[in-house]
């Protein structure tokens, strides 16, 4: 079953076409990879997806619901999260505090006014939040503000936010950009883990193919704006279009 | 037709004021990121310069003339300007008279200098800050300028006339065709839209045809990039601050006429000129002069004893003191990016 | 010494608490004992705490907050006017009018953030001003501003036969009724409309420090590092920040109720641009997203305004006589432009000052100062900072 559903987007700026006729579906419970060259217009599809922007034509349905015109935080709250390429934290507070702000916002809905409860005696929060660190390994810094982190540390607790949503779907741009070889693999290491324990299924934009064939279990290539190939992982290594898309049309 | 030809009039001079403080809110805002509150008292401090050379032209020597007495029959002081003594008494009294429109020479330099002190000595250091940062420094530092204006000079507006022939009104109705007494206005109102105008052609041609301001206007769109470019960036922020320190004052010298300078106009003409900024559409220079004229006009015809007589009987008294606040609300209501504003300026 | 209070709520809050209510003693031997100073260290704090809760923790930066503490004086007024001369029905009423005020116009600014909010809540208070000064006069009696008349109805009260004007109230206890004590040389003065002040300000200090440790202060703080984040964590922002911006309008009505029972009328001069820097600078001053910062801020500023407006040039030729003549006078002749009515211009300098040096507040200089001492003490010891002990808590 699938459970993002894209049909017939189109999107473009002034007279450029970032997106035409793009067609796109994830299958429950799947890693999903999104690959393209530079500018096939991999990040304007997941803007599409999560509210930033809103397609020309064409429908996005999550779980048979349109998630056009919604608001960002309306569509969160449908159960997509999104982890960005560069971390898009809460870099004045401590990591806990980033932590146990998603734990709050999926039990207690887009607003609500309950500025007499004590943060501190919100039991089921902490230990939410706890076990949240567990999962990304960062328990031992969870005091620390979260801007003195690293840049591979800030992307996993970005992670980890996503995570205390127990979103349904999780959109993951280009999660390993700009990380050595180490970090990219306990990177991997940690997806596969999410994936095998708590079964989200996940849309990850990847430029790098060692990321993606390690994980994906489907890949969609965008090229200029359209989805050229919809395959398995195998398929997909040796496609022509695909070396076409990459290579500039090599014979 | 009169009448409201006459109210389109009365609105010219507010709105000249507001379209010269509002441009160059725009311009420092567009180059420079800051939004400058202290941009007011450089309105103020313009409007003093005029204070300030009226009270140079006026030193006098103190002589006791024997041949005159007051009525108690002591012999009475006669002042007499240097300037009457050194140029004769008819060249004397013509410079006192035109004080206000030698102000302008007066003022360039040094609101220049101001400006050039004020970006050097302490926006400089704020560029990176947060915008609550600079909105707090300039803030304060407005309320430091007015209060040594009112330490130097007082609290009480001083009255700067403006040149005798300019002084009194003339029959517009007649120039353009009309029945006599039907529209009269003052002189010097219609020179300060004059002015007010050349001054808003002089910047946007500056802007335009110079390669200054293609530097400039360049930088406004992105500013990172230009200064990839290897063009000093800086220097030439510097000198736009100075240009539209100088806008300001020199709207303010020739204000001062129409309103006798005290030490609050700066503040009193800034809250409106945001306002106007707003309604414009922030970084928009012409949003912030076709605003500025706009909304002058509307608050002008808004207090025409009729439309003030139709909002109160639909219970809005006094609606002049509030039209601009009033259309400002709808207008961003309406359209939040103002009249002419770009899309992402500000909205982080 | 305040990051220790910091960590321990209880502590603080009884800290708070002796400080706030033995203020009448502490500050005796300033010269800042008297009934008239104290309740507006009071009224000021509240003032400040409420503004601090947007701004210190959603970092709005409103410049028009002077406008619900002039609506809260107006209301309260009114009150005693119409109703009765006790204090609590008036305070209820400022509350509630200021917070109806400030839904109205927070709803229409907060649709903008950054610079535009500041420029719009600036324009708003601007245009509150112009109408309570002119436009409203039936209701604020303009320039004059709204006092009590003998005529007035009171319709709860007795009868006024006495021929001058009722004071106002707590049920009998009259605000303005002081006991005064000698001791050692030394006046000192307990007054009711003091101790009313005080015990809504420990209130509001305790409602303010709720609010800090709540979920939904931590969403404030959230919505000042990254609001992006916040939405795309399925947070809706606005009603948080409309809650916060209309719960320091609440406050500051409250502030501007207490202001008319200290001094029962309301004038628009209140309402000015000026007023609402002021508090700006307070909680600035004393540092912003800090609990005690704003009540530090808010009564540093009311002292020396205090202070700064008594002194004239004779007192500085007193201070400075020592001087040779020559010296003397030019020392004095600078200092005058600061003291006596020159004190908005110190305040201004104040600001800038606090600005370009001290952004983090007065707190944050201390604890910089102790660190740098105990830095200086323990130079080699490395150690991670702890997040709990930053004073910015």
């Amino acid at each position: 079953m699938s459970i993002l559903e894209v049909q017939n987007v189109n999107k473009s700026f002034g007279g450029l076409k970032a997106l035409q006729n793009v067609n796109l579906s994830v299958e429950e419970g799947t890693i999903h990879a999104i690959i393209g060259p530079n500018g096939a217009g991999k990040s304007t599809l997941l803007n599409c997806f999560i509210g930033k922007l809103i397609p020309d034509t064409g429908t996005v349905n999550f779980n048979g619901q349109s998630l056009l015109g919604m608001k960002a935080h309306e569509i969160n709250q449908t159960g997509v999260s999104r982890v960005f390429q560069t971390p898009e934290i809460f870099s004045d507070l401590t990591v806990y505090e980033n932590v146990m702000i998603p734990c709050f916002a999926k039990r207690d809905g887009s607003f609500c006014l309950n500025a007499l409860n004590r943060v501190k005696s919100e039991a089921e929060i902490h230990d939410k939040a706890e076990h949240m660190m567990e999962d990304v390994n960062m328990a031992d810094k969870k005091d620390m503000v979260a801007s003195s982190l690293s840049r591979g540390d800030k992307r996993r607790l970005e992670m980890a936010m996503c995570l205390a949503q127990d979103p349904q779907l999780l959109l993951l741009d280009e999660p390993t950009a700009g990380m050595a070889r180490a970090d990219t693999n306990n990177t991997i290491d940690l997806l596969a883990e999410i994936q095998n324990k708590r079964h989200i299924t996940m849309a990850v934009i990847e430029h790098d193919m060692h990321v993606v064939f390690s994980l994906a279990q489907k890949i969609s290539v965008l090229a200029q704006g359209t989805v050229i190939v919809e395959d398995l992982p195998e398929n997909i290594k040796g496609h022509p279009k695909v070396q076409e898309a990459y290579l500039g049309g090599a014979h | 037709m009169d009448a409201i030809l006459l109210q389109i009039l009365n609105g010219l001079d507010k709105g000249s004021a507001y379209a010269l403080i509002a441009l160059g809110l725009t311009l420092i805002f567009g180059t420079l990121g800051v939004v400058n509150f202290a941009h007011g008292a450089l309105f103020m401090i313009g409007a003093f310069c005029v204070v300030t050379l009226q009270k140079i032209l006026n030193l006098s020597t103190v002589a006791i003339d024997p041949t005159k007495v007051d009525f108690l029959g002591n012999p009475l002081k006669v002042k007499t300007p240097y300037i009457v003594n050194w140029f004769g008494e008819a060249a004397g009294s013509a410079i006192i008279n035109w004080s206000v429109p030698l102000a302008i020479l007066f003022a360039i330099p040094i609101m220049l200098l101001v400006g050039y002190v004020m970006e050097r000595g302490l926006i400089k250091h704020f560029y990176k800050r947060p915008h609550a940062d600079q909105i707090l420094v300039t803030f304060g530092l407005a309320i430091v300028l007015q209060e040594i204006i009112k330490a130097c000079y007082g609290a009480n507006p001083i009255p700067t006339p403006a040149p005798e022939i300019f002084r009194g009104s003339f029959d517009f109705g007649v120039w353009i065709g009309m029945a006599e007494n039907a529209v009269i206005y003052p002189y010097w109102r219609l020179v300060y839209f004059a002015f007010s105008a050349l001054i808003i052609g002089l910047v946007f041609a500056f802007l335009q045809f110079t390669t200054f301001g293609m530097v400039v206007r360049a930088g406004m769109a992105d500013r990172e990039t230009v200064g990839l470019l290897g063009i000093n960036i800086d220097k030439r922020f510097t000198i736009m601050f100075g240009i539209a320190a100088a806008v300001a004052g020199l709207a303010g010298v020739m204000y001062s006429p129409i309103n006798s300078p005290n030490y609050h106009m700066g503040m009193d003409f800034l809250v409106l000129s945001f306002v106007v900024v707003v309604v414009g559409g922030m970084g928009s220079l012409p949003g912030a002069v076709l605003a500025g004229f706009t909304l002058g006009i509307l608050e002008s015809f808004a207090s025409m004893n009729e439309v003030k007589g139709f909002f109160e009987a639909i219970y809005l008294p006094s609606i002049d003191q509030i039209i601009i606040y009033l259309v400002a609300i709808v207008i961003l209501l309406v359209r939040p990016r103002g009249l002419m504003g770009r899309a992402g300026v500000m909205e982080e | 010494m305040f990051d220790k209070f910091q960590n321990n709520d209880r502590m603080l809050m009884l800290f708070f608490i002796f400080l706030v209510l033995a203020g009448p003693i502490l500050l005796a031997p300033f010269g800042a004992g008297y009934p008239d100073l104290l309740q507006r260290f009071c009224i000021f704090g509240i003032f400040a705490i409420g503004f601090n809760i947007l701004f210190g923790l959603t970092g709005y930066l409103s410049f028009g907050h002077a406008a619900f503490l002039g609506v809260g004086s107006y209301s309260a007024v009114w009150m005693f006017k119409l109703l009765t001369m006790n204090v609590i029905p008036a305070l209820i009423l400022a509350v509630i009018i200021a917070g109806l005020f400030s839904l109205l116009i927070g709803f229409i600014s907060l649709r903008r953030s950054g610079i535009y909010f500041s420029i719009l809540t600036l324009a708003f208070a601007q245009m509150s001003f112009s109408l309570a000064y002119s436009v409203l006069t039936p209701i604020t009696n303009g320039e004059t501003g709204l006092q009590l008349t003998l005529d007035d109805p009171r319709i709860l009260d007795a009868a006024n036969t006495s021929g001058s004007l009722p004071s106002t109230n707590f049920f009998g206890l009259t605000m303005n009724s002081t006991a005064k004590f000698e001791f050692f040389g030394m006046v000192f003065q307990f007054n009711v409309g003091f101790y009313f002040c005080a015990v809504m300000l420990i209130l509001a200090f305790y409602l303010a420090m709720r609010i800090f440790r709540s979920p939904f202060g931590l969403m404030l703080k959230a919505i000042k590092t990254n609001q992006n984040r916040l939405n795309y964590t399925g947070v809706n922002t606005r009603p948080y920040t409309l809650a916060a911006f209309v719960i320091s309008g609440m406050y500051a009505g409250l502030a501007g109720g207490l202001m008319a029972c200290t001094d029962p009328l309301a004038g628009a001069e209140r309402m000015q641009w000026t007023a609402s820097g002021e508090v700006v600078l307070m909680t600035i001053l004393g540092g912003s997203g800090t609990l005690l910062g704003p009540v530090l801020g808010a009564g540093f500023i009311k002292y020396f305004e205090n202070i700064f407006s008594k002194i004239n040039e004779n007192v500085l030729h007193g201070w400075f006589s020592f001087l040779p003549d020559g010296l003397e006078d030019l020392i004095v002749w600078v200092l005058h432009f600061f003291v006596g009515k020159g004190w908005h211009l110190t305040l201004g300098l104040l600001f800038m000052m606090v600005v370009i040096f001290l952004p983090g507040g007065l707190l944050q200089g201390a604890s910089h100062i102790i660190d740098w001492i105990r830095g200086k003490k323990q130079s080699s010891s490395t150690q991670i900072s702890n997040p709990n002990s930053m004073p910015a808590e």
